[in-house]
């Protein structure tokens, strides 16, 4: 029975009266009513889970989900198709907010991919042009004396005062000053400084720089150097006038040796073809212009010649 | 709860429901989706109590599982514990406090994704911890913090709210 009990404040002079409360032994009910009702709804759970997880294909409890699955269909089809415009219009703004990205996402990729095909086309050429190096230093054309040293062209540092390349190999590769410098297309020029990783090597075009060459044809012979006036075109000099020259002819190293001295240059590297040859009468010599072979402004790898009595003895 | 009341409770886990496995599961944003029937769920614990969250959040896991043909009975469990855990909050120290949709919904969005990944994994089924509680569970429990109170006021506004005695006090003074 709830309590009914009245009560007068000491303090106050007022009546205080407790009124009816929820008994406990109710409350008590509801929240075991509550607690039954939860524990039995995760027992179910647990036993649906077991059950569906442990049935095979086509057992009972397939079964009844296919079946439930069916009837509700008409529904999940019906939600659908209400759905179906807020969808379509919220795709249609979400692909709104993404074109801007998507346009900068695929412009990366292009990019990218230009690169890529540019370092591909370099990558081809690199190739053919080492292979072609690779069958010049195993034919006949290569200087026997010599061994060969490869090189990548790492700097251009070219100036109206000099003409020159810096490649990516030095004295730890055996590499000494005035060793040769040559392209399976012909001769480059002379190295003229070296450090242990890198040397700079004196272009044939360089206006101190000269070679001593022949006419294959003819044996006339001469000095290949830089013509003024002109950045890639060479003369050669000093070609006496009885000597006959003609257009078309190959230039070639003439390689000499007398008296213990010898041309820093091998024998037979060729130089160039001869493109003009005139004479006056006030000049001693004949006046050849020669078009060299390698082209200078594209130099890529080249090879050093190191002399092989000195790459047998150096550690 | 009258009849009525519970028909439309119930009509309403179950629109979720629907909802839930046709449309809203599909449409990704930031690459997660945002869980309508969770948020519907705890409304309704948070509005009727937490039998009735548990009883409907079971009923609305359940046509999940059949609809969607999962293991049945998995989305039930989670959302039966979740819509009795928004219940209890509502019927102790979250009755009547505004930011309890807000609360709650952020709170059993983790907890479910954390507990459902563990039903996944106690069943075998491979899962991704990474997948289910970073890549997805961020987005979805941003979409459903921000669906949580439209939904909360949208539900109330369809089944109403239980209407609970105030609680009595223990001395009246009578002048």
């Amino acid at each position: 029975m709830p309590r009914q009990r009245s009560a007068r404040s000491a303090a106050l002079g007022v009546t205080v009266r407790r009124i009816p409360t929820t008994p406990i032994s109710q409350r008590s009910a509801g929240a075991l009513r509550r607690r039954l009702i939860v524990g039995a709804l995760v027992v179910l759970a647990l036993v649906l889970i077991t059950f569906s997880f442990r049935s095979s294909e086509g057992g009972s409890v397939n079964s009844i989900q296919s079946a439930g699955a069916a009837a509700l269909r008409p529904f999940a089809v019906g939600v659908n198709r209400i759905a179906q415009p807020f969808r379509d219009g919220y795709n249609w703004t979400e692909s709104l907010f993404h074109a801007r990205s998507e346009a900068a996402r695929l412009r990366a990729e292009n990019e990218r991919l230009r690169q890529i095909a540019i370092q591909n086309q370099f990558a081809k050429q690199e190739n053919a042009y080492l292979k072609r190096q690779l069958h010049y230093v195993s034919g006949r054309s290569f200087p026997r004396d010599y061994a060969y040293v490869s090189a990548a062209v790492i700097g251009r540092p070219s100036t109206a005062f000099a003409q020159a390349i810096i490649v990516d190999a030095g004295s730890s590769r055996g590499v000494r000053l005035n060793d040769p410098v040559i392209t399976p297309d012909g001769l480059v020029g002379l190295v003229t400084r070296v450090t242990s990783g890198s040397a700079r090597v004196q272009l044939l075009t360089d206006q101190e720089a000269a070679a001593s060459a022949i006419d294959v044809r003819t044996r006339a012979s001469g000095i290949v150097r830089h013509a003024r006036g002109t950045r890639e075109t060479l003369v050669l000099d000093r070609v006496r006038k009885e000597d006959v020259v003609h257009a078309g002819d190959s230039i070639v190293t003439a390689g000499w040796r007398a008296n213990g001295l010898g041309s820093v240059y091998p024998k037979g590297i060729p130089i160039g073809d001869v493109t003009s040859v005139g004479q006056s009468d006030t000049d001693f010599f004949q006046q050849v212009q020669v078009d060299p072979y390698v082209d200078f402004g594209a130099l890529d790898a080249v090879l050093v010649l190191v002399p092989k009595t000195r790459a047998s003895t150096s550690p | 709860m009258t009849v009525i009341s519970a028909l439309r409770a119930l009509a309403v886990a179950f629109v979720a429901a629907l909802l839930q496995a046709g449309v809203i599961s599909s449409t990704l944003v930031f690459g997660g989706a945002a869980d309508l029937l969770l948020v519907v769920v705890v409304a309704l614990g948070l509005l009727r109590g937490s039998v009735a969250g548990a009883v409907l959040g079971f009923v609305g896991g359940l046509v999940i599982d059949v609809v969607t043909l999962d293991t049945l009975g998995v989305t039930s469990l989670v959302l039966t514990l979740a819509g009795f855990w928004a219940g209890r909050y509502a019927e102790t120290t979250g009755r009547g406090r505004a930011f309890a949709p807000v609360l709650s919904v952020g709170v059993i969005t983790v907890l479910a994704a954390i507990f459902g990944l563990f039903l996944h994994y106690m069943l075998g089924e491979p899962v991704s911890a990474h997948q289910a509680l970073v890549t997805t569970l961020f987005p979805a429990l941003v979409l459903n913090l921000l669906l949580a109170y439209p939904v909360f006021r949208l539900v109330r506004r369809l089944v109403g709210e239980r209407v609970v005695a105030e609680p009595s006090r223990e001395v009246e003074l009578v002048v």
